[in-house]
């Protein structure tokens, strides 16, 4: 099991002057979505953004996580989203 | 042939790879079906991998990508990403003009 809430921490810990919204949709510790922006994202392409995100999760994106629809934003992306 | 250079060589044989699991035809997993209808939507020729029939590879990918899911889709030797960032970018028009770039 994991928490939404676990989640955030440690994504908002690993990544600068960064916010991560993390909701447990299915409310089963396994399911997640997620919306971070964080500055380290700009000028990467999305699929360096995310891997960033799994990156801040280690392992337990292979062990606890089980899925994690993840949309990712620049401070500024997340003011014109 | 180790099962990086195994992928190592899929990527580079074909431009437009997808990892996923099940085939095309019979996907055994959302994800990869909305990653098949994505590629199918946009007309452009593909090839599959299952990764269900070949457990050294579903591993190795996620290595070879430093990415934790399946499916994965590389375009031009290059890893795009998986389902979700397909879907972004094939609503934003990004993936088509990537696929269009010769």
């Amino acid at each position: 099991m994991f928490s939404a809430q676990r989640i955030q921490v440690l994504v908002e810990t690993a990544l600068p002057n960064c916010v991560a919204d993390v909701r447990d949709d299915a409310n089963d510790g396994e399911h997640f979505s997620a919306d971070v922006t964080s500055s380290a994202f700009v000028g990467l392409p999305r699929v360096r953004q995310h891997q960033m995100v799994y990156a801040a999760l280690g392992d337990h994106m292979k062990r606890d996580i089980h899925a994690l629809a993840l949309k990712t934003y620049t401070p500024d992306a997340w003011k014109t989203r | 042939m180790t099962v990086q250079a195994r992928i190592q060589k899929l990527v580079e044989d074909n431009r437009v790879l997808l990892m996923m699991k099940g085939t095309p035809d019979y996907p055994q997993c959302g994800f990869s079906m909305r990653a098949v209808s994505i590629l199918r939507s946009l007309g452009v020729p593909f090839q599959a991998v299952d990764v269900l029939a070949d457990p050294e590879i579903r591993q190795g990918v996620k290595e070879f990508s430093n990415w934790p899911t399946i499916p994965q889709l590389f375009i031009d030797k290059e890893f795009v990403g998986g389902s979700d960032i397909m879907m972004e970018m094939y609503e934003s028009g990004e993936l088509e003009k990537l696929l269009e770039k010769k």
